[in-house]
């Protein structure tokens, strides 16, 4: 349970796939405008990184197995795009409201490498099922609070007077750096508080 | 040789697994679209612009499959041409558009508009026109930071001596720089057609609007005078010409002292 717990926060706080891994840059930047379009993609991307998890670690587990764990990363893209895309189908016809919420941010995280990173640590660090659970459910909300401390910041860029050359761009990639740096004074927290 | 003929296979059935479950899933689960929605759809132009008064090109063409309105001649930025496609699609007819082009009715550029404060904030028109009305003596005036550039996508809008121009020939009246000006000076008028329109929306008394502007509306109603038509109304200071009854003489251009009337022909 200890540990369990443990790999939870790490992976919202110490290891965090957007801030500290750098995972994920593409729908942190590009979805991060609005807090309820940040919110809908990152309830998305904890969805799918269950889903795939779920998946993925018995496919590993039963077919691939250490003769083949070089298939891994093809395997594993597989298997995501084809859950995103059958996730897709299943909203669109019992949750049409939901569907429409999220729109393209679905088919993103076809593309989202924090959805295959995840499901790749956690092979390479040799967790159970279990820990592999909650690693990816730790990893999914530790881009949500990244995703949600973004927008908040974005939202304050938006009302401040950026110098020209910075605008747009640069400047957002400037507060991602800065936010990121903040991410860093929580190392060594989680092994500070389990051993 | 062994090895690479079995992760071949292995790869090759997840594959084929997960293929046959997909066409499974989307013949048992999928929704099946309306033709005409999708056919709709191909012909429109995919502005996502709401002139139509739909969330963009995919709301109207749902819209149009469903019945929910039977107007399919809403798209501006397609014309006729789309309009006539539509109708051949769905059988229903289509009404004539009339071209229409964004104007921006204002002419009080920095050489004749005086400015009552230097202005150093956000540059952008709402936030200037919160700070009491903007940096212009005419409160009416276009401010020039441009807030109708960033909202229009097609790139048709420039500011010119500090005011917003519109460039006909890329403007595709899709009505959203009407919403982006604070000071509501944007307004889409026919295009193709000679006709005559007040430059100017300053609804102050005749003397606070002379010294507020040079080419400002002073609302002497000399124009109203000399209209054979009599398609010019002087409300609240402000001339203002009924585009149909309209004829482009331009009678009234020349009546007027400050010449804020201007007579467009704006070719599309």
């Amino acid at each position: 349970m200890k540990i369990l717990f443990s790999i939870l926060l790490t992976g919202i706080l110490t290891e965090n796939f957007v801030l500290a891994q750098f995972l994920g840059i593409c729908p942190f930047l590009g979805v991060s405008k609005k807090l309820n379009t940040a919110m809908g993609m990152s309830v998305a991307v904890i969805f799918v990184m269950a889903v795939s998890t779920a998946v993925c670690y018995p496919i590993n587990q039963f077919v691939l197995g250490q003769k083949y764990a070089y298939l891994q990363t093809i395997v594993f893209i597989l298997v995501i795009a084809a859950l995103v895309q059958l996730v897709e189908i299943l909203l669109k016809k019992y949750i049409p409201s939901l569907y429409n919420a999220l729109g393209i941010y679905l088919p993103l995280i076809t593309t989202n490498c924090a959805v295959l990173g995840v499901v790749l640590l956690n092979v390479s660090q040799g967790y159970n099922f279990m820990e592999s659970m909650f690693s990816s459910l730790g990893a999914g909300v530790g881009f949500m609070v990244a995703m949600i401390m973004f927008s908040g910041v974005r939202s304050k860029i938006e009302s401040s007077d950026v110098p020209e050359f910075l605008k747009g761009l640069p400047i957002t990639l400037i507060a991602a750096s800065l936010v990121s740096v903040s991410f860093m004074g929580f190392s060594g927290i989680v092994e500070g508080i389990f051993l | 040789m062994e090895e690479i003929i079995l992760a071949v296979v292995i790869v090759s059935l997840i594959g084929l697994i997960i293929g046959v479950g997909l066409s499974f899933a989307s013949s048992v689960f999928g929704v099946k679209k309306d033709e005409i929605e999708e056919k709709v759809r191909e012909c429109l132009p995919g502005a996502n612009c709401g002139a139509c008064g739909y969330s963009g090109c995919d709301g109207y063409a749902q819209a149009i499959s469903k019945g929910e309105t039977q107007n399919i001649s809403l798209c501006t930025p397609g014309g006729n041409d789309v309009a006539n496609e539509i109708a051949e699609i769905t059988g229903k007819k289509a009404e004539e558009i009339k071209p229409l082009v964004a104007v921006v009715a204002c002419k009080g550029n920095c050489n004749v508009a005086p400015q009552k404060v230097e202005y150093s904030g956000i540059k952008s028109c709402k936030a200037a026109h919160l700070m009491m009305g903007g940096q212009k003596t005419c409160v009416y005036g276009c401010l020039g930071y441009g807030d109708c550039i960033s909202a229009c996508d097609n790139g048709a809008i420039f500011i010119c001596d500090g005011i917003a121009k519109i460039d006909i020939s890329k403007c595709g009246a899709c009505t959203k720089c009407i919403n982006a000006c604070p000071k509501g000076l944007i307004s889409l008028i026919e295009a193709n057609k000679k006709q005559a329109y007040v430059m100017c929306k300053n609804k102050e008394k005749g003397a606070a609007a002379q010294k507020s502007c040079k080419v400002s509306c002073i609302g002497c109603g000399k124009c109203q005078k000399e209209c054979p038509e009599s398609a010019i109304t002087v409300e609240n200071f402000l001339a203002t010409v009924d585009p149909l009854k309209c004829t482009g003489c331009g009678i009234c251009k020349d009546a007027c002292p400050k010449k804020c009337i201007d007579l467009l022909m704006l070719i599309k």
